[in-house]
């Protein structure tokens, strides 16, 4: 089993002509994901590799395929509308790779996708897999493997790394998640490890946080309140800088300057297995799934 | 990006906001000039990115025209936190009966951007956030609608009981998320917001922090960037779309990735050496990053070896091989190179460097306590 995505996940890819878009079909349809339609305006009725029909809008391509989630690799400036059409079209996961989408932009765009009811993960993410049914985003098919591990994170090449080295100590996952840096994203650590939760097959979780903002403390308070299955974590970032970025305000709406010692301290806190460094995960998980 | 005390004035300015009368000098003889023409007494204020000026000596009171050429001239070239002033704002000193306080800030948790007031303004609001927390109103806006005037004016009875001063108030908050807006702002503030003896509401400080990804959508105020105010090797990184932060230590780090880019110091830390930056070649391949990467680490004299960590997703490791040699070739390393790469093309990026007489480990561990043992002198490179 999986969270978000899995063998019926039918896949509308925004932006499929262009350089990353078409890439990361290939590699999806490669992995055995149902890619069911693409989307470029202008170029509706045309096929993508001779076998994907390319629609001009969503709203086309989820009547015509029935498809349920949708996947954004279109340039920053077009992003925010790109997050918007999706979820006004009928699908209930959208994922959205792009890079650099203004925050303000997602000031707007967070409102109307959960007035619709609609998961939005990421923006600035890598997307997600679950191993040997689907993959949508670009986190890279070989280094999964099936499993009992769920795994959630907020960088990208980090996942990648400890996912790999899970994988090679024999230790596969139902889905691993990236739920991108931004300030504002649409899908946290605790809507993931309620997911990971109820989700039947997960039997431990494993999660990376980085320096910055709370989210990473407030998903310790949840595991302590609300969760059974155990949770593994770690921080990126316990040498990195003093931010230089945020005036006073940064540090007085959170109450917190976002530091790994503050984080790992409530992760201990919440009786959390903690990774001091990347390599640390194989035994923590090891020992957790006995 | 940072925009200075002077240039975020001036955008409050145009929407409104009454500051009192300010000009930049970059020499003392400027200073004194400005100060003999606004005829009263001035503040001179170091213009740099750094927070605690006024407590680095960066900010002063002067009385006469001669004061601030006085002034100026100590405060012109002088360091704070390590950034050296090119510039001063002299500016009309305002009288001051009262301090507030007045932020916006994006804020993750709401995901909206929230108002922070306080009536405790000044320096020290970090410390009343801390003590007395009830001092500050919060109050998140809804961009769909903007803020509106009655929320406006909630914020302004939170400062000033007096209608006038409330009225007052409640329409700098409006000029301020104006310009918060229109200037694409992840932080904007006014710290203090002053009422003057007279009962004028002024603007005596602001600071500004635009969203990097505004940037593109709006060169004019890109065009407000002070290259001369930032770390040389920084601005060289990102002008070749490199992630460089410049720190203290020995080693040198060349990452895909932020997140783990920032695993990897926290790595070489662990193993008992110091990174020397933090360095994100991000996500798209592309030799002639990772040729600039090498030269603007190497410009480092401190860095002692040089560790690239790659975890090739989209980034292809066979371009990062190809980039290492031809950097290389090109202008031979004085210090050793520990190389990681896991990926795509692994074994094509393996048999470059092979080929080309470079060793490469698979393993980010090895990798790591390699590179420290060489900057410790315990393992030859």
């Amino acid at each position: 089993m999986s969270i978000f995505i899995d063998k019926n996940t039918k896949l509308v890819v925004q932006g499929i002509t262009g350089r990353d878009g078409s890439f990361h079909t290939k590699q999806m349809i490669e992995y055995g994901t149902q890619v069911v339609a693409g989307v470029t305006p202008g170029k509706g009725g045309q096929l993508f590799e001779g076998t994907v029909p390319i629609f001009n809008t969503v709203e086309d391509a989820v009547k015509a395929t029935g498809a349920n989630t949708s996947v954004i690799y279109v340039p920053p400036p077009f992003a925010a509308d790109a997050i918007m059409e999706a979820a006004s079209s009928g699908v209930q996961l959208v994922v959205c790779i792009t890079e650099g989408v203004p925050v303000l932009d997602m000031t707007r765009v967070y409102p109307f996708v959960k007035e619709r009811g609609v998961r939005l993960l990421g923006p600035n993410c890598p997307g997600l897999i679950s191993p040997g049914q689907s993959k949508v985003g670009i986190i890279p098919g070989r280094i999964c493997a099936e499993g009992p591990v769920g795994v959630v994170s907020r960088s990208g090449t980090l996942t990648y790394e400890i996912v790999f080295q899970l994988t090679r100590a024999g230790i596969g996952q139902t889905s691993c998640v990236g739920i991108g840096g931004d300030p504002i994203n649409g899908t946290n650590f605790i809507d993931c490890l309620m997911a990971f939760e109820k989700d039947p097959h997960t039997k431990a979780i494993a999660m990376m946080g980085e320096i910055g903002g709370t989210d990473e403390q407030d998903a310790a308070k949840f595991i302590k309140e609300n969760m059974k299955k155990p949770v593994v974590g770690f921080i990126a970032g316990q040498t990195a800088p003093p931010g230089r970025r945020m005036g006073h305000a940064g540090a007085i709406i959170s109450g917190s300057a976002g530091t790994a010692a503050e984080k790992i301290e409530a992760f201990e806190a919440a009786g959390m297995g903690v990774a001091k460094r990347p390599i640390d995960f194989v035994d923590l998980i090891k020992a957790r799934l006995k | 990006m940072n925009l200075h005390e002077y240039q975020a004035k001036e955008i409050l300015r145009r929407f409104g906001v009454a500051i009192p009368p300010g000009e930049v000098a970059t020499t003392p003889a400027q200073a004194e000039a400005l100060a003999v023409k606004f005829g009263t007494a001035v503040m001179v204020k170091a213009q740099v990115h750094a927070g605690g000026r006024g407590k680095a000596g960066g900010v002063k009171f002067c009385k006469t025209p001669a004061d601030a050429k006085e002034k100026a001239t100590a405060i012109l070239g002088m360091k704070i936190k390590g950034l050296t002033v090119e510039k001063v704002l002299v500016t009309v000193a305002a009288d001051i009966g009262s301090e507030a306080y007045v932020g916006i800030i994006v804020d993750r948790a709401s995901k909206k951007p929230v108002f922070m007031v306080s009536a405790a303004g000044g320096i020290d609001i970090e410390e009343v956030a801390a003590k007395t927390p009830e001092k500050i109103k919060y109050h998140p806006v809804d961009v769909r609608y903007g803020l509106q005037t009655y929320e406006a004016m909630q914020l302004g009875f939170f400062l000033y009981s007096d209608v006038k001063l409330a009225r007052a108030a409640a329409k700098v908050m409006q000029q301020l998320y104006a310009a918060f807006i229109a200037t694409g702002c992840s932080l904007a503030e006014i710290n203090p917001l002053v009422v003057t003896p007279q009962g004028e509401i002024l603007a005596v400080d602001g600071k500004m922090v635009v969203d990097d990804n505004e940037l593109d959508r709006r060169p004019d105020i890109e065009a407000l960037r002070d290259e001369s105010s930032e770390e040389q090797s920084e601005v060289d990184a990102r002008k070749h779309s490199l992630t460089f932060i410049k720190l203290e230590g020995n080693v040198g780090c060349v990452v895909n990735g932020a997140g783990l880019a920032m695993a990897t110091m926290d790595l070489v830390k662990y193993y008992g050496g110091e990174p020397a930056n933090f360095l994100d070649i991000g996500g798209s391949s592309n030799p002639e990053k990772v040729v600039n990467a090498l030269r603007i680490i190497t410009e480092d004299p401190n860095v002692k070896a040089i560790l690239f960590n790659i975890f090739g997703g989209i980034t292809r490791t066979d371009d990062v091989a190809n980039g290492i040699v031809t950097a290389t070739k090109a202008n031979p390393l004085k210090v050793p190179l520990v190389i990681r790469l896991t990926g795509t093309n692994e074994e094509l990026a393996m048999k470059i460097l092979t080929e080309n007489g470079f060793a490469a480990s698979s393993d980010m561990d090895e990798a790591v306590r390699h590179v420290v043992a060489i900057v410790k002198g315990e393992k030859a490179a």
